[in-house]
């Protein structure tokens, strides 16, 4: 930088000051209000005993809705399901969504158009995914049954949704097929920053396709890859909508996570259970977070 | 060549690539096959795969049975406007995120972020308390500004990533030549980054239009309903009328699919100069 720019730059600083406050002011204002405000407003009434059935006793309890929680059984089994609906949904995306940057990566004709399609998915909601997944399993007229039968894989229809454990399957496969694309473009962008420089010494030192895929490509893009399945495990983790709109949580709480439950729990009405609930999920994931973000220095350090 | 490839490997590529296709256009191609057959075809069996006949009955019942065109209506006119103001924002925040130094902008961004991971229904409780104070509730003003404000912190986000792209050498040109800094951002800065102001256009403007947990808490009369609380309220009934419900599907989607189809590369662009700057 030259000194008669930071001069400038000096001179003007009390202006420059007005420049970042003005264009910044209307985002913080909003985010704090609309945003911020609740969220903490929030968090005290998990403090609370807070039912909009009941609104004339809204004392403090302390930790009473805490311990309402961790006293219900079902608690536990949602908790299992959480984990269960975040591994099981994120190890096929993060493969198939890997293969498919890996494969697009080649330019072919139409290659604009074929990833506009399968990216399409990725626009719609996913509690209309929920919906369209909600009458591909349906137990009588569903698609899903009808092609596995043609298949020969199965004789008789099998009612997806009305059994906790194919409950369990079809909400995840559904939340496999959505996710997928979010991972191919993400990877597809970490994959076009590895310069073809790399690429070409690899050829040149003779290492086959899969070895460079290992010891080359991989631990290039390891940190977006990284950071980007943490972002999906806490995106997966608080995600509710396809599950609540193929089962709602039932058939007898069996594929309720901790955000439809959540869900359920704010329709009754009480809302300092709810966000006790809340507060345990943030909690969950900022232990997860720091782990695993230590996890990974740890890995990068013992590499290098 | 690093681009050679063999025979085997293209087959291989070439099956993964259109199997993937398939499964991903099946679900679609199936509930926009469904809106077109007769309510008979819908529950008969065998299933057919390509109707005898194409029927609209399904979506002249939707229009007749419920105020669909008023659920339209008030979706489009929340997401658009929502996600105007939200992307008019979050440009004036990315761009300062982008250019300045400050002390606070670490705190900004990590507050931005934040938004991102905590469960927005602990939200949910205190936003319906605050709107009933200000006598938001029912009321499409008030969905509107609690969609910016969930909109802004992300495309605020992606927007940096691709004012970051952009050299400072463009704007402080411009200034030298006599502009102001908002003569320079909207003169010549702006026009370089349409592409990355439309696609965080699109992006907002689909999140706000899929939004459901929000709008099911704050809208109860028919009249103020957006699309997603109808079709919640479509599926909490007993019976599901699928004709109907697979109609209204295709008519949610279709919007969205146009914005796509006409902006998808910007998307794409959008999401990954984000995530590999931000």
């Amino acid at each position: 930088m030259s000194p008669q720019k930071t001069t400038r730059r000096r001179s003007f600083s009390t202006r420059r000051g007005l420049v970042i406050a003005a264009f910044m002011a209307p985002a913080a204002v909003f985010v704090a209000l609309f945003t911020y405000y609740p969220m903490l407003a929030g968090s005290q009434m998990a403090f609370r005993n807070w039912n909009l059935n009941n609104l004339s006793n809204t004392d403090w309890v302390g930790l009473g809705n805490f311990q309402k929680i961790f006293a219900d059984p079902n608690f536990y089994v949602i908790l299992g399901n959480s984990v269960l609906w975040v591994v099981a949904s994120i190890v096929p995306q993060f493969i198939i969504g890997f293969a498919l940057a890996l494969w697009l990566r080649r330019k072919f004709v139409f290659r604009g158009l074929y990833q506009a399609l399968i990216f399409f998915p990725w626009a719609i909601s996913g509690f209309l995914i929920g919906i369209l997944f909600r009458w591909m399993f349906n137990g009588e007229f569903g698609v899903i049954n009808d092609l596995l039968m043609k298949a020969g894989l199965i004789d008789t229809a099998i009612p997806w949704l009305a059994e906790p454990g194919t409950a369990m399957t079809a909400v995840i496969i559904a939340n496999t097929w959505y996710g997928v694309t979010f991972f191919a473009i993400m990877i597809l962008a970490a994959l076009q920053s590895v310069p073809d420089e790399v690429y070409e010494a690899a050829a040149l030192d003779g290492s086959g396709k899969v070895r460079t895929l290992f010891s080359i490509t991989i631990p290039y893009i390891s940190t977006t890859l990284a950071l980007t399945v943490l972002l999906r495990v806490i995106w997966i983790f608080n995600f509710p909508d396809i599950i609540w709109a193929m089962t709602g949580g039932g058939p007898a709480n069996q594929t309720h996570i901790i955000t439809t439950w959540m869900i359920s729990i704010t329709q009754r009405g009480d809302y300092g259970q709810a966000s006790a609930l809340g507060l345990i999920v943030v909690a969950i994931l900022l232990v997860f977070s720091a782990f695993y973000l230590m996890a990974i220095r740890e890995k990068k350090g013992a590499r290098s | 060549m690093i681009n050679h490839e063999t025979p085997a490997a293209r087959v291989v590529r070439i099956v993964f690539l259109g199997l993937w296709l398939v499964i991903s256009l099946f679900p679609l191609y199936w509930i926009l096959i469904t809106s077109f057959k007769t309510p008979g075809a819908i529950f008969s069996y065998p299933l057919t795969y390509w109707p005898e006949v194409f029927s609209l009955e399904n979506y002249i019942s939707l229009f007749q049975k419920s105020s669909f065109g008023t659920y339209v209506f008030n979706s489009l006119l929340v997401a658009t406007v929502a996600a105007t103001v939200a992307t008019f924002i979050s440009m004036l925040s990315a761009y300062v995120l982008a250019r300045f130094e400050f002390r606070s902008k670490g705190a900004v961004l990590m507050a931005f972020l934040v938004t991102q991971m905590i469960p927005a229904f602990i939200a949910l409780g205190p936003l319906y308390l605050m709107m009933v104070q200000l006598k938001l509730v029912d009321n499409r003003f008030g969905l509107m500004l609690i969609y910016i404000a969930v909109c802004i912190p992300f495309s605020t986000i992606m927007l940096r990533g691709f004012f970051a792209n952009i050299p400072d050498a463009l704007e402080e040109a411009a200034m030298i030549d006599g502009c102001s800094r908002f003569g320079a951002l909207f003169r010549v800065i702006i026009p370089v980054m349409k592409p990355g102001i439309i696609a965080a256009f699109i992006f907002n403007f689909v999140n706000c239009w899929n939004e459901l947990f929000l709008s099911v808490t704050l809208m109860n009369k028919d009249e103020n309903k957006t699309i997603p609380t109808a079709l919640n309220g479509f599926i909490s009934s007993f019976t599901i009328d699928w004709g109907s419900m697979s109609a209204a599907a295709v008519l949610t989607i279709v919007p969205t699919m146009i914005l796509f189809a006409f902006a998808s590369r910007y998307i794409v662009q959008g999401l990954t100069a984000g995530a590999v700057k931000g």
